[in-house]
């Protein structure tokens, strides 16, 4: 059966002019509990790739830039 | 790494040897791992995590302080013990809990030691404050947002073994029954990792992700949503057996975001939970059975919803519960507040009552252990909030965690490795590896919602036989989806496919249990409507579920004989919850 791709607005935003992923940095992916962020194809920069978040901010607290802002899904926020 | 190697599936196994496994690097897996080298320095130890050890578990984002400390001075193991007994409504094996209330204060000072502070009054002494019904417990950390730092550098200090992002999948156990290893899987590539071992530690902590959040949110849980109930479900299929499994943890905590209001951080402060009068209607916030139950029936009584009242306390003590709770545990409480422009200077804080789950932090459904964290296994231990020790907390997980670490490394020294049947590999392989077979299914999101949904549905105390055998029905129907046509794309989603397997299992455990019980007890986590009465006659005792011959089977055991005696006066103390009404 096919499948459908329900779109969702995620919670962790990465700014790009900030994200050193391109250098090398993997902080933000090596922490996160449930293994939501990934690197880019398009950019090289960390994204959020999977809408599976505790809202919980070690992605956040240990960015060296300060390039990751967690927000509170949508659904509870 | 590049990111198109990230969750491709790649086929792969690798076999590893050491002397103690640990599995799960939170809370209690660390503490395990560190004293199982301290006591034997020569032996292999590997600590294996699904996420990273840098920042997994319950307490990812640090801890606001202790809520079972016992210090010297403030209270005795014993007052201790008594106080845990009855909370937990009598079924306690005291010798456990004694043994952590007597050695939980050479952990603090431990704990010290690596660099987190607790709090201390102008006379030097710990400032120890009054949450639970009787006794003084509860202190402050104020560092407390760098625990995981600082277990990390005591983990690299020692140069543990640490194995992140390897999701333990099943037990492998030999002719004996004595443990021999653990199964993994790689989340991001799918490869395999055999592990031997001659004893193993299970830290996996609670089963989170059993209900579902009333927001829908499937990650939106009360504990860190990695904590899907894998241990339980492991320990089941090895044969271990499972504790009073239908004592749920349910919570009170903030309505949506999910998160503990926090009544522990701001009750010393003055604050206090309220109904929509503003009024106290519960004696203590300290979190038992007997409390939600009182917290159930006012939301029921039309006096709901219930609040965590800080409105009358004056600014600047706000301030400092504000800076502790949007700093700790779970920071993100302080945006939450923010966006619905919630107050806690003029505004009362709206909670609700949390999904259902297993966790012995709070509650007392876990993997049976005994005094030395040993389960019904030989040579397999647990610790933490997926073991049976009660209430036992961040605390109890570092303190069991390194009674376990001891004891384990002691049992690894006088054993040899157990030899396992090298088809349980092949076997578990496939089992893992069938939704990655299949080009066409339902996936595992829609097989965990649907089996949560049903939880919720059916399995929410007040609990309804009938309900409940309604719901096993449409949970038999969910896993026949789940074995013959759960479909994955890539490493990440099999890691939630296994995560669903668990869920599943632990909502067949938690139904079984329930059913089990023929009365009520606990306060709302076990409150039976076709048997509202506390039975002690019948049901004054543990109960024990198990996989025997493959099925699953419950039974009773006697809880043993008190070490700490208790009157028959004090039995009952935490069911007097309600505020009386003056005269």
């Amino acid at each position: 059966m096919p499948f459908a791709q329900s779109p969702s607005a995620v919670p962790v935003i990465v700014d790009d002019a900030k994200c050193i992923a391109e250098k090398g940095c993997r902080v933000c992916i090596d922490v996160c509990p449930l293994d939501v962020l990934r690197l880019s194809d398009l950019t090289g920069k960390a994204y959020m790739a999977y809408d599976e978040c505790w809202y919980c901010m070690p992605c956040e607290a240990d960015c060296p830039t300060g390039a990751v802002k967690v927000n509170i899904p949508y659904l509870l926020k | 790494m590049t990111s198109p190697s990230f969750d491709t599936i790649v086929d792969g196994l690798s076999e590893v040897d050491c002397d103690v496994l640990v599995i799960g690097g939170g809370t209690a897996g660390p503490m395990a791992a560190l004293k199982a080298k301290q006591k034997n320095p020569k032996a292999k130890v590997i600590l294996l995590e699904k996420a990273n050890v840098k920042r997994s578990g319950a307490i990812s984002m640090g801890m606001d302080g202790l809520n079972n400390a016992v210090i010297p001075g403030y209270a005795t193991p014993e007052q201790y013990t008594k106080e845990i007994t009855i909370a937990n409504d009598g079924i306690v094996d005291q010798k456990a809990v004694l043994k952590y209330a007597r050695n939980c204060y050479g952990i603090i000072e431990e704990l010290d030691s690596f660099g987190i502070r607790f709090q201390k009054n102008e006379n030097g002494d710990f400032d120890v404050k009054k949450v639970h019904h009787i006794g003084t417990y509860v202190l402050p950390m104020p560092n407390g947002e760098t625990v995981k730092k600082a277990l990390y550098r005591q983990l690299r200090r020692a140069q543990m073994l640490i194995s992140n992002r390897y999701m333990a999948t099943r037990l492998l156990t030999g002719a004996s029954g004595r443990i021999a290893g653990a199964i993994a899987v790689n989340t991001r590539t799918a490869e395999f990792l055999v592990i031997k071992a001659k004893a193993v530690i299970l830290c996996m902590g609670a089963a989170g992700r059993l209900g579902l959040p009333t927001s829908g949110y499937m990650f939106g849980t009360y504990e860190n949503a990695a904590n899907s109930g894998d241990g339980y479900a492991m320990a089941y299929h090895a044969g271990a057996k499972l504790a009073n499994l239908e004592c749920f943890q349910i919570n009170p905590l903030i309505k949506d975001y999910n998160g503990p209001a926090c009544a522990y951080v701001a009750g010393p402060f003055g604050a206090y939970t309220a109904n929509n009068e503003g009024k106290r209607f519960i004696e203590c916030d300290y979190w038992s059975g007997q409390m939600m139950l009182e917290f159930f029936n006012e939301l029921q009584s039309g006096k709901g919803p219930v609040f965590l009242k800080l409105n009358h306390l004056h600014s600047d003590t706000v301030g400092e519960i504000e800076t502790i709770l949007h700093t700790v545990e779970r920071p993100t409480r302080g945006l939450f507040h923010e966006g619905r422009k919630t107050d806690y200077r003029k505004d009362m804080v709206e909670m609700h009552i949390s999904e259902i789950g297993f966790c012995s932090g709070h509650s007392a459904s876990g993997v049976y252990v005994d005094d030395f964290a040993r389960t019904t296994i030989p040579g397999l231990y647990a610790a933490g909030d997926m073991a049976s020790v009660p209430h036992n907390y961040m605390l109890g997980a570092f303190t069991n965690g390194a009674v376990a670490g001891e004891d384990a490394a002691e049992f690894a020294l006088n054993h040899d490795f157990e030899a396992f049947d090298a088809a349980d590999v092949k076997l578990e392989q496939a089992r893992v590896l069938a939704p990655t077979k299949r080009e066409d299914g339902i996936p595992p999101n829609q097989i965990e919602f649907k089996t949560r949904r049903l939880v919720n549905d059916y399995f929410q105390p007040p609990k309804v036989t009938r309900k409940f055998e309604l719901g096993q029905a449409r949970l038999a129907e969910v896993r026949e989806d789940m074995e013959n046509t759960m479909v994955v794309k890539n490493a990440h989603e099999l890691m939630r496919s296994l995560e669903a397997t668990s869920i599943l299992d632990c909502a067949e455990m938690a139904a079984h249990a329930s059913l089990y019980r023929t009365e009520s007890r606990w306060g709302l986590y076990h409150l039976r409507t076709d048997y509202p009465e506390k039975d002690n006659e019948n049901w004054f005792c543990h109960t024990l579920l198990s996989k025997q011959d493959g099925r699953m089977t419950s039974e009773k055991k006697a809880v043993e004989d008190y070490v700490v005696p208790v009157a028959d006066e004090e039995k009952d103390l935490y069911a007097k919850q309600r505020i009386r009404a003056s005269a």
